[in-house]
């Protein structure tokens, strides 16, 4: 499946049976039905058997879901007032397109589902006083305009619970840098789907979970479910390269190779993991970087800590404006992801 | 007791690289208990099985590792930027002598701060002689991470300083218990464990493995017997401490009222310990599988996570005391 299908594919963290459901098929027709599964969390979890089976037990994860918005309830006039699903930085929402409710295609009887436009509004700049400009909305004072005429029409055609995302198609720019939103995490995603076909050494699980960004909670059943000897999770990850950021706090550079990490907020990757990516990645002649902070968190922490305990590592692709309507990334950092994945699963 | 804790204090083990700890308390922990083992977090797990099949299964959980610095950057002439793991305090933090685990030694030391500014980790660096980007990585990699430089010392009569106190003091009396404990009815596992300072991560998946009906932390606590500290009243030299409650557990009342008696029988100090703050190995152990009664005794603990962590022997005397008496009762 190509990446610009998966990101326009709309799904925020409880909502992701659009992207399931696409890599459900997409799994079951690489592995055959019966090595495929949905948990009852969500989430998508495909089996591959490995050529040796004295080799540790893999878990690779990539997390389906990507951060929005949600319906809570609209004004008299007709405005949507909404929450976050996710950690949302309110500043970059000011005038942005979303899209409210998802966009599902025709299928047997059903007709195609369209969502609607929106756009996210705040008081116009012509009333702002001094002081309003220098303090920035948190989203409880924003909100998305569809068009609507008052409460009942704006309700009737996005009730309390609709999921919003952003609005933005996926754009390559510059030499190999792409443009989109939900990159976090479904790069992870497309490169897990394309190692379905690696020839793994180890019996290997593909989980694609749900409800990452709001604490990792898929993973958390899903782990306990298989009790892997080793876990790695695909991730997009903070660059911060750019303006005159000095280096110390650039976290990873876009374009500079998968990130891998030795720790952030969540765990500690294991000492000898870390150091045979280290070494693989440079072995194999694959762009690598070190994620040089310890900083956000992601699956690496729960699937370690799960049962008695597993041995982790992140290997993330760099991608600047994390969490708002566009992220960038580097496509040979989404590929450097994919060969020591591959790599690590194939010796 | 001090030859033991000097020789745990003076290891390398920083939080997430405990394997160097843990090699040395396997040897000492060798013929001590039925089976040893690690795991994927890096716990050293030594279980003693007990006589009665009926037993009760005691797991008692003392911490390897230390809070230190992690290398995240290097500066093109050589000083290193690093993030803390662990409640790093910056305020003890400035001009110390610092180590690796490969050995190279460092000054941590901070760049002039703007005025108005609060000193952060940001503004930190770490000095290891080096005069380029290039010097620097020949001696460290990007993940490694420092620790205050090992300096333990005696302190008057009965006192001992020491920068790994927290929690190597405790390895110390943990080691101690099972090389003194005989064979019992119920079996005791001896768990050192990894991560306790970012979260009590080892403790979490030990518990998951060890299943025990009754897990007790061993670790440091604040004191409130130096100017102008008054919580928690906890004194140096006064005994154990059997902790009712912290931020990160309470204890079980029953567990409480047993290892105070048992503390009376063996004719040694206690004293109650209410924190504040903080936690222990005990906030993750009793909410493994479907709970565990969980309890800590602690060591009190002067300038707890500086590079002088201060403790008294006779408070872990007393701690040995009352724990021989509790697990053979």
């Amino acid at each position: 499946m190509e990446l610009k299908q998966l990101c326009e594919l709309q799904g925020i963290s409880g909502r992701e049976e659009l992207v399931r459901a696409a890599i459900y098929d997409h799994c079951k027709n690489a592995l055959g039905d019966e090595n495929v599964m949905i948990d009852s969390m969500g989430n998508v979890i495909a089996h591959k058997a490995g050529r040796d089976k004295s080799a540790p037990h893999v878990m690779l994860s990539a997390h389906m879901d990507e951060v929005g918005l949600m319906v809570i309830s609209a004004t008299d006039d007709g405005h949507l007032r909404v929450r976050a699903v996710g950690g949302i930085d309110s500043r970059v929402l000011v005038s942005k397109r979303v899209k409210v409710g998802y966009a599902i295609p025709a299928k047997d009887d059903k007709p195609e589902v369209k969502p609607l436009n929106g756009v996210i509004g705040a008081m116009a700049i012509h009333l702002q006083t001094a002081e309003d400009r220098k303090t920035v909305l948190p989203i409880s004072q924003l909100f998305v305009d569809i068009g609507a005429k008052d409460k009942d029409e704006a309700l009737s055609k996005a009730p309390a619970g609709t999921p919003i995302t952003f609005d933005t198609a996926l754009t390559p720019f510059g030499q190999d840098k792409i443009l989109a939103r939900a990159l976090d995490d479904r790069v992870g995603c497309y490169n897990m789907l394309r190692l379905l076909d690696a020839d793994v050494k180890g019996d290997t699980d593909f989980v694609f979970t749900c409800q990452e960004e709001v604490g990792c909670r898929g993973a958390i059943g899903a782990t306990y479910r298989l009790m892997p000897d080793i876990g790695i999770a695909l991730e997009g990850t903070t660059a911060n390269d750019t303006g005159d950021m000095p280096d110390a706090q650039k976290v990873c550079t876009v374009g500079s190779g998968v990130a891998i990490s030795f720790m952030d907020n969540a765990s500690i990757a294991n000492p000898e993991l870390f150091a045979s990516m280290m070494k693989l990645a440079k072995d194999e002649g694959i762009t690598h970087q070190v994620k040089m902070s310890v900083s956000g968190g992601n699956e690496g922490g729960v699937i370690q800590r799960t049962g008695s305990g597993v041995k982790t590592c992140v290997l993330s692709v760099p991608c600047r404006y994390i969490h708002s309507p566009s992220t960038v990334c580097s496509a040979n950092d989404i590929e450097a992801q994919y060969q020591l994945t591959k790599a690590f699963l194939e010796k | 007791m001090f030859d033991l804790i000097k020789q745990m204090a003076d290891l390398y083990g920083a939080t997430g690289r405990e394997a160097g700890v843990a090699d040395a308390i396997e040897a000492l922990m060798k013929d001590k208990a039925d089976t040893i083992t690690r795991d994927a977090l890096g716990n050293l797990i030594c279980e003693k099985k007990g006589t009665d099949p009926n037993g009760k299964r005691i797991m008692l959980s003392a911490h390897m590792d230390h809070i230190g610095f992690v290398v995240v950057a290097v500066e093109k002439e050589g000083f290193l930027r690093v993030m803390p793991v662990g409640g790093i305090n910056l305020a003890v933090s400035r001009t110390r002598h610092i180590y690796f685990s490969n050995g190279v030694q460092g000054v941590i030391s901070q760049e002039p701060v703007p005025a108005g500014e609060t000193p952060a980790m940001k503004h930190m660096f770490v000095d290891i002689g080096a005069e380029s980007k290039e010097e620097a990585l020949s001696m460290i990699e990007l993940g490694d991470v420092a620790v205050y430089s090992n300096d333990c010392f005696r302190l008057g009569k009965n006192r001992v300083s020491a920068p790994a106190m927290d929690d190597r003091v405790a390895c110390a009396l943990l080691i101690s218990v099972m090389q003194a404990l005989p064979q019992t009815k119920n079996t005791v596992i001896a768990v050192f464990s990894t991560q306790e300072e970012v979260g009590c991560r080892g403790a979490k998946t030990a518990a998951y493995s060890v299943q025990p009906d009754i897990g007790i932390a061993l670790d440091v606590t604040g004191n409130g017997d130096t100017p102008e500290t008054k919580q928690p009243a906890v004194k140096l030299g006064d005994g154990a401490a059997v902790k009712i409650m912290d931020r990160g557990s309470i204890s079980n009342p029953e567990l409480v009222t047993e290892l105070l008696a048992a503390g009376k029988r063996a004719g040694v100090k206690t004293q109650r310990e209410v924190l504040p703050y903080g936690g222990t190995d005990a906030s993750t152990i009793q909410l493994s599988r479907g709970g565990v009664v969980a309890g800590t005794i602690s060591i009190p603990c002067r300038y707890v996570h500086s590079a002088c962590e201060v403790i008294d022997l006779r408070d872990v005397e007393a701690a040995k005391g009352l724990l021989l008496n509790y697990l053979q009762a």
